[in-house]
């Protein structure tokens, strides 16, 4: 046992029939009906007839396009932006300041500054209304800008949501190459701060967040809360059309939605092509560039004013989330309601269920994947191994591959089994989700530990279960308590995993404000929004509160910052 | 002899009142059990109406009512198909569905259903099921048990007074009310049930022979019947809200829309839900309701059981709930739903005659006379070619 290589098996197991079978399964059925192979709608054998549904499908090659513009495009941007901010507040502002006030941006579930966003963006939105007076708008403008058939208020929620999340990456990697020591070499050597950015750190950097930004740049091309929110409807991206089909009257519709989620699945392959594509076209142009000498470059400062301007928009947003939730009669174009009311919020019979049963979801499947997670790292610890390249893809696997493209299969095998609609089948479809994440933030404070501590404690006797849980748990409580906020931020944020797999009877804040968001009560929309946002804040707020309670009379942890 | 005669007085008894009988049964085997409805969720008035349902069928049969709230009535029935795909043909997670029209036809031709059970309802007396009687036929589809009545639609337009003392008097009249304000009416987008009618109401009114709706589609039929309406979408479509490149997703967006000033016309199929929206403060309190010189598209909303549901006895129990004459005036008051309600008046007794006559009145809630006839839905084969029709035309 003490070479770990029990643990190592157990751990190999669990990941192997918890995550990745249920994948695997979920991808084989998906690829059965869309090949013509669904007995119960009495199609059996192969068939092509779901491609040929698929591509008579109105409106697909824009769904392709919109699809391929918006994810591509806010990824792009995302990167660009994310990089150019970090380069020119690095420097000025602590790493870890920069990072605290990052943090509330990620917390916030996609679905929830979705709707804050159409809030503010609408044509009779906040910012029309603070318009209307300089404009003379008795009516709201005829302005498409939410919903647009462009896509660009899609974009722009999506860039509000990923900018944080790359600035995060990019500032935490930045502490693991010798930036500063660069920094000033390259000044000495006459090159602007922007040119020393570029061509000296930016290389070094890029390894380091690749993956997160595959991460990113499969969700965009797949997302379908913001999408169904904020996107172009008819038609819209493929995600949400496919979710459509799952879900239309006409059961024969499943074939061309299967068809559809490979497709799905091929443009995420497609996406990360062309990433590696163009990171190969970088590598052979930069090193041109880098050797011509230029020692000037354009400004970082543009991104950071306009990455402020997308944190302004998020704050207001979530501003307006509130202000609704505490609305009675709003109407254009007054600035503040007319009228105010608390009932939505007294109405605690209304939401309280559904908030019992996110909190429920996201302390399980948060539990589950930590548990998992510090298993995962001690067999490793015990192996003195590093991580083998395949167990680091497996990490990462849910988080590329497209949701859409194995939860129906996935739901059929839990129908099989009995599971679906039983709250255990939603926490392990989000466990799923969850533990990359969590996995994730784990991972560097874990190594970063003193091993002399383990090895102190080994000299004085103690096994190896005893050193993980008198040493170097407590050591950590700090980042695994964050890893666990993370894992609660990511479950209450999962749309699609409780959709299908909950059968309609798992609701959680989640489902009820995607589906409200389609209502004629912004109010009750907001209410739910609302405390969308709040309970990744309380669980963020815990995180930091809880260690230092715990740890009151250890000095150095109880102030202790995670790496 | 008398022995097989004292054997066979039970039968007779039974015989004499099987319904009543079966339903002690059904009541006994409810007892305990949670129906999950599955319901549109997107009206929080009815969603509150379900609830206050479960409230009571607990009280009086000790029967829960979950509500599972629907973006689309068709997530149900995919449910219901997964589960018939697994071989799931017991125990199944849906006990009741708000469905008509196609969902039904769906479920009905598939063989999806568990019925029929109608009749058995203790309070279907007050129900007029005979005929052609809209309670027994579902989109020209005879209902035949299968489902069971539990509130009435009827398409009504809605307008602000404020902004638009003049409305349009007829579906044709639309072309030129939308050139005159471009950007300021819409429809819902026709893959929701509220976009279809739009184009059914503009369909009945503009189609050469309307007769021809009532019976299942024909490509040659559809050709010659379409075209009219095809020219009117036409001259209508680029002077709708965002030139007809976008539709709200259903009535309740539109709603908000127009609550928002972002439209001047909205549409329900619940001629109450305006003055509800107002005492809601939901829509200005200049909003009102109108309809077309012609009438407009009536319906009966049901409630169908899947053959497969987990709790069929509660779910008879809910349905039989829904029918009783305190019920359905509890709904259709302005206060609580204001949905109109689907009993025949002539089969009421003085007590429930009493329970609507004493229902409060508001000012934007109209007068069963002020809505016009009362147009009969088209085959639901129509509604199917006619939304796959417009989105080959119009999604591009």
């Amino acid at each position: 046992m003490s070479d770990g290589r029990g643990l190592r098996g157990l751990v190999l197991l669990i990941v192997g029939t918890g995550l990745l079978a249920p994948i695997l399964a979920g991808l084989a059925e998906t690829a059965a009906a869309a090949f013509g192979h669904l007995p119960a709608l009495g199609f059996d054998g192969w068939s092509l007839t779901a491609w040929q549904a698929l591509a008579a499908e109105p409106g697909l090659a824009t769904s392709l396009r919109l699809t391929l513009v918006t994810g591509l495009g806010a990824t792009a941007l995302s990167v660009v932006l994310a990089m150019g901010a970090v380069a020119a507040l690095a420097g000025r502002v602590p790493a870890a300041r920069g990072m605290r006030a990052l943090a509330p941006f990620l917390a916030v579930p996609h679905a929830a500054m979705a709707i804050g966003l159409a809030f503010l963006l609408a044509p009779s939105g906040w910012i029309a209304r603070g318009l209307a007076p300089l404009m003379g708008w008795v009516l709201p403008p005829g302005l498409a800008s939410v919903n647009d058939p462009w896509g660009l208020a899609l974009i722009l929620g999506l860039l509000v949501k990923e900018v944080p999340f790359l600035m995060l990456v990019t500032w935490s990697a930045l502490g693991q190459i010798d930036a500063g020591r660069q920094m000033a070499a390259g000044r000495a050597l006459g090159y602007a701060p922007a040119a020393v950015w570029a061509k000296v750190l930016l290389p070094q950097l890029w390894p380091l967040v690749r993956l997160p930004v595959a991460v990113a740049l499969a969700y965009a091309l797949s997302v379908v809360d913001m999408a169904i929110i904020l996107g172009p409807s008819n038609p819209p991206v493929l995600a949400v059309a496919l979710t459509r089909w799952f879900f239309d009257p006409d059961p024969a519709r499943i074939l061309p939605a299967a068809a559809g989620a490979l497709v799905q699945a091929g443009i995420v392959a497609l996406g990360l092509a062309l990433l590696w594509g163009a990171e190969r076209l970088a590598h052979k142009l930069g090193r041109r560039w880098v050797r011509a000498g230029g020692r000037r470059a354009f400004g970082p400062g543009l991104a950071a004013v306009l990455v402020g301007g997308l944190l302004t928009l998020a704050t207001l947003a979530l501003l307006a989330l509130a202000v609704w939730s505490l609305a009675w009669r709003w109407s254009f174009p007054q600035m503040l309601p007319e009228s105010w009311s608390l009932k939505f919020w007294l109405a605690s019979g209304r939401w309280g269920a559904a908030l019992g049963m996110t909190l429920w979801l996201a302390l399980a499947s948060a539990a589950l994947s930590v548990a998992l997670a510090i298993l995962w790292l001690e067999a490793e610890d015990r192996g003195q191994r590093t991580r083998a390249r395949w167990a680091e893809a497996l990490i990462y696997l849910p988080l590329i591959l497209p949701q859409i493209a194995f939860l129906y299969g996935l739901n059929v095998v839990a129908l099989r089994a009995g599971l679906s609609g039983h709250p255990g089948a939603v926490i392990w479809a989000q466990a799923i989700f969850v533990f990359p994440y969590v996995m994730i933030a784990l991972t560097a404070p874990w190594r970063a530990l003193d091993p002399r501590l383990s090895r102190a404690a080994a000299a004085l006797g103690a096994g190896p279960w005893r050193r993980l849980i008198r040493v170097k748990l407590p050591m950590l409580l700090r980042p695994i308590l964050t890893a666990a906020a993370i894992g609660v931020a990511v479950s209450v944020a999962q749309y699609l995993p409780t959709l299908f797999l909950g059968a309609g009877r798992v609701t959680t804040l989640t489902t009820e404000a995607v589906t409200l968001s389609s209502s004629s009560d912004r109010r009750v929309v907001a209410v739910y929004a609302s405390l969308q946002a709040l309970v990744p804040f309380v669980a963020y707020a815990l995180a930091a509160l809880l260690p230092a309670w715990v740890h009151r009379n250890c000095r150095d942890l109880a102030g202790a910052v995670p790496a | 002899m008398r022995l097989a005669t004292l054997a066979a007085l039970p039968l007779t008894l039974a015989l004499a009142s099987p319904a009543l009988a079966d339903w002690q049964a059904t009541l006994d085997a409810a007892k305990g059990q949670t129906v999950y409805w599955n319901a549109w969720g997107g009206d929080d008035r009815t969603n509150a109406f379900i609830q206050w349902v479960g409230q009571e069928t607990e009280r009086l049969y000790g029967v829960k009512v979950e509500q599972v709230k629907l973006t689309d009535t068709a997530e149900a029935v995919t449910r219901v198909i997964a589960e018939k795909a697994a071989g799931q043909d017991s125990g199944g997670s849906v006990d009741l569905i708000w469905i008509n029209g196609p969902n039904f036809l769906a479920m009905k031709e598939q063989g999806l259903l568990h019925g029929p059970f109608t009749a058995d309802l203790p309070n279907a007396k007050y129900v007029d099921l005979s005929g052609a009687a809209p309670a027994a036929v579902d989109f020209t589809v005879p209902v035949e048990g299968m489902e069971s009545p539990w509130r009435l639609a009827k398409f009504v337009f809605v307008h602000d007074s404020a902004r638009v003392p003049e409305p349009p008097r007829t579906m044709a009249a639309f072309v030129d009310w939308a050139a005159a304000h471009p950007g300021r009416m819409t429809h819902p987008d026709p893959s929701n049930f509220m976009g279809a009618t739009f184009l059914k109401q503009a369909l009945i009114e503009l189609a050469p022979d309307p007769a021809v709706l009532q019976q299942p589609v024909t490509d040659a039929a559809f050709e010659a019947t379409t075209g009219p309406l095809w020219a009117w979408y036409d001259a209508l479509r680029p002077n709708l809200w965002r030139g007809g490149a976008t539709f709200p997703e259903n009535q309740s967006v539109q709603q908000q829309l127009l609550n928002d000033g972002e439209l001047d016309i909205a549409m329900s199929f619940d001629p109450a839900s305006t003055a509800a929206a107002i005492e809601q403060g939901l829509l200005p309190d200049t909003a009102r309701v109108f309809v077309p010189e012609g009438g407009t598209i009536g319906n009966v909303s049901f409630v169908a059981i899947p053959y497969n549901a987990a709790h069929a006895a509660g779910a008879e129990v809910v349905a039989n709930f829904l029918l009783d004459p305190a019920t359905q005036a509890h709904m259709q008051n302005i206060e609580v739903l204001g949905s109109f309600s689907v009993l025949d008046p002539a089969k009421l007794d003085d007590a429930g005659r009493a329970a609507f006559t004493a229902l409060p009145t508001a000012p934007a809630l109209p007068q069963l006379e002020d809505l016009g006839p009362t147009l009969l839905e088209p085959h639901a084969s129509w509604m199917t070619r006619l939304t796959g029709e417009w989105a080959r035309r119009y999604t591009k």
